[in-house]
């Protein structure tokens, strides 16, 4: 195997892996803060300047405390409860394309760990994962609570993937590929697939926040009703883990709504820009709009109360699922009717930069009246 | 029906229609107003750093005053222990030797006199039963402590210090007191 490579993938591996637990951990400062300014406090300002070094205290706090584990737990599977939600959290940020790519010394080096030609079906399908981390502890725990949280968290999770799947569908039949890179790479400048699928983003959006169990669909956690759902009988660093995870769920769910419907790294004038100064700047605009729907998750949470589990599964089978299969189907036949039905080019590849067809301009005339059609 | 309270108000239980059922409007509404939150003032009070100044009328730790001369103004007479509704005032009564004019203002005082801080409830009915102005609240906290038995406050720590007077005239001038 190629050293070259396999030190570059190892390097970023480790960047990213840093950044996202550093992003989770000051995600919970500016949880905080956000809550706080919301209602009219301050929020915490006592560790360190305007409170920055919280994160570092709490974080200590929990490694110090006792490392409890119930009596009638079922140890192996305690254990392996927050093991499984902070890897299926960590390991999403694999095939997220973080930025257009690097040269460093003569390489190209690629700003995505794996480029897997199913990238969207990877984090699908890993978020599906997920579910068995809440699931095996609240189970584990053998706690009435912390059982209804589970139940509850997987029938929520399983009911949301389906909308969120669907939305999924009709942005792949958009870019007619599976992979996030080639997604990202289509939405050059501005773009981007939320002007030609609000509803599909939307749609994604609620399920998005329905997946990292966050207020208004927080019903496995429940602080009120469920003593904190799954987590009751966790302490110390285990109950820090899924906490963690969490917010590396809300990290990586932001990145993911970045790259599908917000253009990833792209931003209007970037053709002004080449090479690493393109790449860096990618980056950072990718950053930023991760930390905008961070933010505005946080927002979410701390406007709108808790759903009841009715109105969830009434939300979720009887208004998202019908929009999301609606929008889908209607967008595949302005698709088809515009492209014909067995076009190999689908509506977004002509918008890459990346193809080099003499065809181009022919194409993209038609993509021009696509995008007309659609817009009407 | 006329309502008693003239409060009453008919709330509307209609079927919501479908744009209100997708929650969408009242969720925009609500975060603008959350939003708009985010720029108002703070209503936090920086607790070490930045202190809210007592209403005069609070009602903390006792003292017993001094006059000018520095003499006890309490007699003893148990009026306060008497009026005390949570029975939190015990005192031991002696009468002055010659000599002792300097110390203490009336012929007769007090050779202990306690206050059960646990059992005070700081209603200030000693205060207005003492006709020698001899006991007052203070704006001053009782402080914590872990042993019920330091809660019990003798006269060393409830008798005003001659270097360290303190100050009564707020209380002096605040309820009943103010309007004579």
């Amino acid at each position: 195997m190629d050293t070259g490579l396999l030190l570059e993938k190892t390097i970023l591996v480790l960047i990213v892996f840093a950044v996202t637990l550093f992003a989770a951990a000051y995600q919970t400062y500016m949880e905080r803060k956000v809550a706080a300014w919301m209602q009219d406090r301050v929020g915490p300002d006592r560790a360190g300047p305007f409170g920055i070094l919280q994160p570092i205290a709490d974080a200590g706090k929990l490694f110090f405390k006792e490392d409890f584990i119930p009596a009638n737990a079922d140890k192996w599977l305690f254990i392996m409860g927050p093991g499984i939600a902070m890897f299926t959290a960590a390991i999403t940020g694999a095939v997220i394309p973080w930025g257009p790519p690097l040269e460093i010394m003569g390489r190209t080096v690629s700003l995505q760990i794996a480029d897997i030609n199913i990238g969207v079906l990877f984090v699908m399908g890993i978020a599906s994962i997920g579910v068995y981390g809440i699931m095996i502890g609240g189970w584990a725990s053998n706690n009435k609570f912390s059982l209804f949280s589970a139940i509850r968290a997987s029938s929520q999770m399983i009911s949301y993937e389906l909308a969120m799947g669907v939305s999924v569908i009709t942005v792949v039949l958009m870019s007619g590929s599976l992979s996030l890179n080639e997604i990202v790479a289509q939405q050059h400048g501005m773009n981007w697939n939320v002007w030609y699928q609000p509803l599909c983003f939307l749609v994604f959006f609620i399920c998005s926040v329905a997946e990292c169990n966050r207020a208004p669909f927080d019903m496995a956690e429940c602080e009120s009703e469920l003593i904190g759902g799954y987590h009751t009988e966790y302490g110390s660093m285990k109950m820090g883990f899924y906490l963690f995870a969490e917010y590396v769920n809300l990290f990586v769910s932001s990145a993911i709504i970045a790259a599908l419907f917000f253009g990833g790294y792209n931003f209007p004038g970037m053709d002004n820009f080449s090479g690493n100064t393109l790449a860096i700047i990618g980056t950072l605009v990718f950053l930023f709009k991760i930390l905008f729907f961070i933010f505005v998750f946080m927002w979410i949470r701390w406007t709108l109360p808790r759903f009841r589990y009715d109105q969830l599964m009434h939300l979720g089978w009887k208004k998202l699922i019908p929009i999301s299969l609606i929008n889908l189907v209607i967008s595949a036949l302005v698709i088809a009717f515009s492209y014909g039905w067995f076009n190999s080019k689908p509506a977004n590849a002509v918008k890459s930069s990346e193809v080099e067809d003499v065809a181009v301009v022919s194409v993209a005339q038609q993509d021009n009246s696509f995008k007309t059609n659609f817009n009407n | 029906m006329e309502s008693l309270s003239n409060r009453r108000k008919v709330v509307s239980n209609k079927k919501m229609s479908f744009v209100e059922s997708l929650y969408l409007p009242a969720v925009v509404s609500g975060m603008w107003i959350t939003f708009k939150h985010i720029f108002k003032k703070r209503t936090t009070i920086k607790y070490p750093e930045e202190q809210r100044p007592f209403a005069p009328v609070y009602r903390g730790m006792h003292v017993l005053k001094r006059d000018e001369q520095g003499r006890e103004n309490c007699t003893a007479c148990g009026l306060c222990a008497v009026a005390c509704p949570a029975e939190a005032i015990t005192m031991v009564a002696a009468e002055r030797e010659v000599g002792q004019e300097n110390l203490y203002r009336e012929e007769k005082y007090a050779e202990t006199y306690e206050i059960n801080m646990l059992r005070c409830i700081f209603c200030g009915l000693c205060e207005e039963a003492c006709p020698k102005e001899a006991i007052f609240l203070t704006d001053r906290i009782v402080p914590t402590n872990f042993d019920r038995d330091d809660f019990v406050y003798g006269k060393d720590r409830l008798v005003e210090t001659l270097d360290h007077r303190i100050d009564v005239t707020n209380r002096q001038h605040t309820g009943k007191r103010g309007t004579k």
